[in-house]
């Protein structure tokens, strides 16, 4: 409705809110990300997930500054390896070193969340350009691209994370990298599969005949509407991430001290389990809930996202 | 089907050469000698040593005499175990891993598959559900929680099993590491069997087979349990290497002398061959089992072998 057109109505005597209520009444077409949106609203389990992991979020970032005094490396000697304490308000007691371990549980939570986040992210950038231009240019750069791929697949990365961590730095730039480089490969091979599928569709020869390069199709047609199965993809990545920076902590090869994370303190926890179960108990909840909050919102992604599976 | 399986394994020559050669430059370049940790050591030991190991020669020369040695089996000493070579180090290692990380592999197969169509048959009844939240549970708790706990309540506080180390192979030393092993794999298999036996009962030619009045038993094994096992199949290549990764740690937390706690110990110790032995040796098995993978697939899936 035009305003020449509300000021008219007005002028014929209806009420402003009468017209407000029609128009909220008028039927509007409802794209694919507001149909997954409520549909993702009406899962249950996915939404206590996402829920959960805003509250693991903020609890990881915020709390050490608004739920404790204690800081990060402060040692207690007096309370080496004790239990929960209320009153000291060491809530999850403390360490074999006698330092606060909410105050570590949470700080390692920052660290195994940032690197999942952040190496999941190197993984899309890589994965989803790589994998666009293979599926969409298609015919040899496509066979070069995805042979390059085969190989590489073939290569047990892990091993070459591992090699990476020993002989050089650790730094935690370098963790995000090298794991990053692990995982865009099956990122890349879901993006090709879409970008096939899309190359032929309508829409597409139209932006063609209307002479759009093949970059620009690329950036602006293929990958917006290959989103969603790499939304899916995404969540459902962030989690391995994080176990698989957890599981380097936990050899001993991945965050190095002061700095901790959920693997690191785990490991520790591990170690000591016998005298000590908080050590374990607090870091590997934490971890555990976080993947399960995880999976089960990359799952509700899926089914939100792909209407055909149910 | 021969053609296919031989063009796969001339694959497999630069993919290890590539294998080797990441790991071999890789580990030349860094920073840090192995013998960085020898104290005060005479400047004339020290290149007598380098001399004695190729060190001093031109990258590209040492690596030619690397692979000149792989080719005939020789991986070369270990830097470390200066009493060994590496690959008497890996067949040192080898039938603790192979027996951990086989049976593994076989029983997560096993029950992975059996529960996940279980709960595909039962779909949305309570045992379904029940495998859904335990399989999930399976994902989200990593093997090296799940261990420490197992040796915690089975071993410590109930007494039913060792807690660690190999006891010489006797079978009771292998239940748990075997177990917390196979325990991620089976969710994984699990889940993946429920969704696409799911995915397959509702197809058509599913429909065809029971309508032309096929007993259900029939349906079941030899159209749905073929159709549906694809994805399964193609997911055991990935499974394995999660295995073998899985062993690094499994090993490391119930001291079972294979390979994986040789490549922890040598990593931290920057033992140049011993841990490139351990990746190209690694590598060649899952290669080879990718490829055994693939060929199987290949079998089961005319598409495939039609393309």
């Amino acid at each position: 409705m035009t305003e020449a057109n509300r000021e008219a109505v007005s002028d014929a005597g209806l009420h402003p809110d009468l017209i407000r209520a029609a128009e909220e009444r008028r039927p509007r077409g409802r794209s694919l990300w507001q149909d997954a949106l409520r549909r993702l609203g009406r899962n249950h389990a996915a939404m206590a997930s996402l829920v959960m992991l805003v509250v693991i979020t903020f609890l990881c970032f915020a709390g050490p500054h608004l739920l404790t005094d204690h800081p990060l490396d402060r040692v207690y000697w007096d309370r080496v390896a004790k239990g929960p304490d209320f009153e000291r308000g060491h809530w999850f007691g403390t360490d074999g070193n006698g330092r606060d371990l909410f105050v570590r549980t949470l700080y390692g939570g920052q660290i195994s969340l940032m690197v999942g986040l952040a190496a999941t992210l190197v993984s899309l950038v890589i994965g989803v350009l790589y994998g666009a231009t293979a599926g969409y240019f298609g015919g040899r750069i496509d066979n070069v691209l995805m042979r390059i791929v085969d190989i590489l697949y073939a290569v047990p990365f892990i091993f070459f994370v591992i090699l990476l961590f020993v002989f050089f730095d650790r730094n935690l730039l370098m963790v995000f990298v090298a794991i990053g480089a692990v995982v865009w490969l099956d990122m890349a091979r879901i993006v090709r599969g879409q970008a096939i599928a899309l190359r032929g569709k309508e829409f597409i020869e139209a932006a063609r005949s209307l002479g759009l390069s093949g970059g620009a199709i690329l950036v602006r047609h293929i990958i917006p509407n290959l989103l969603s199965p790499v939304v899916v993809f995404v969540t459902l990545t962030v989690p391995q991430v994080i176990l698989f920076e957890s599981f380097l902590s936990f050899i001993g090869l991945g965050v190095q001290e002061p700095m901790t994370s959920w693997g690191v303190l785990i490991s520790e926890g591990a170690r000591r389990m016998q005298q000590a179960w908080w050590m374990l108990a607090f870091p590997a909840a934490f971890l555990a809930v976080t993947l399960f909050c995880f999976n089960y919102l990359g799952d509700g992604l899926r089914d939100a996202l792909d209407p055909k599976d149910r | 089907m021969l053609s296919y399986a031989v063009r796969r394994l001339a694959w497999l020559i630069p993919t290890l050469l590539i294998v080797i050669g990441i790991s071999f430059f890789m580990m030349r370049l860094a920073p840090g000698s192995p013998f960085a940790t020898e104290e005060n050591m005479p400047e004339i030991i020290r290149q007598n040593l380098e001399a004695a190991y190729h060190l001093n020669e031109p990258l590209w020369v040492q690596f030619l005499i690397y692979l000149g040695n792989l080719a005939q089996g020789d991986f070369g000493p270990s830097f470390q175990y200066t009493d060994y070579t590496v690959t008497e180090l890996i067949w040192l290692g080898f039938p603790a891993s192979l027996q951990v990380g086989g049976l593994a592999i076989g029983i997560a197969a096993l029950i992975g598959i059996a529960v996940g169509m279980h709960a595909a048959l039962n779909q949305n009844s309570w045992s379904d559900h029940l495998v859904m939240a335990v399989t999930m549970t399976g994902i989200a708790v990593p093997n090296f929680v799940l261990a420490p706990l197992a040796i915690l309540i089975i071993g410590v506080y109930w007494g039913l099993l060792p807690a660690g180390g190999w006891g010489g192979g006797a079978w009771t030393h292998k239940v748990l590491p075997i177990a917390t092993l196979a325990m991620t794999q089976i969710a994984y298999i699990a889940r993946l069997t429920r969704g696409s036996v799911i995915e397959t009962l509702r197809s058509n030619y599913i429909r065809t087979a029971r309508a032309k009045g096929l007993p259900a038993r029939l349906v079941m094994v030899r159209h749905t349990l073929r159709g549906a096992l694809l994805p399964v199949i193609s997911y055991l290549g990935p499974a394995i290497a999660g295995i073998i990764t899985g062993t690094v740690v499994i090993e490391e937390i119930f001291g079972i002398p294979g390979i994986g706690r040789y490549f922890v110990q040598g990593a931290l110790n920057r033992d140049y061959t011993l841990v490139m032995g351990v990746v190209i040796f690694y590598a060649v098995i899952i290669m080879a089992l990718n490829l055994l993978v693939d060929v199987l697939y290949a079998v089961l899936d005319p598409k495939v072998r039609l393309s």
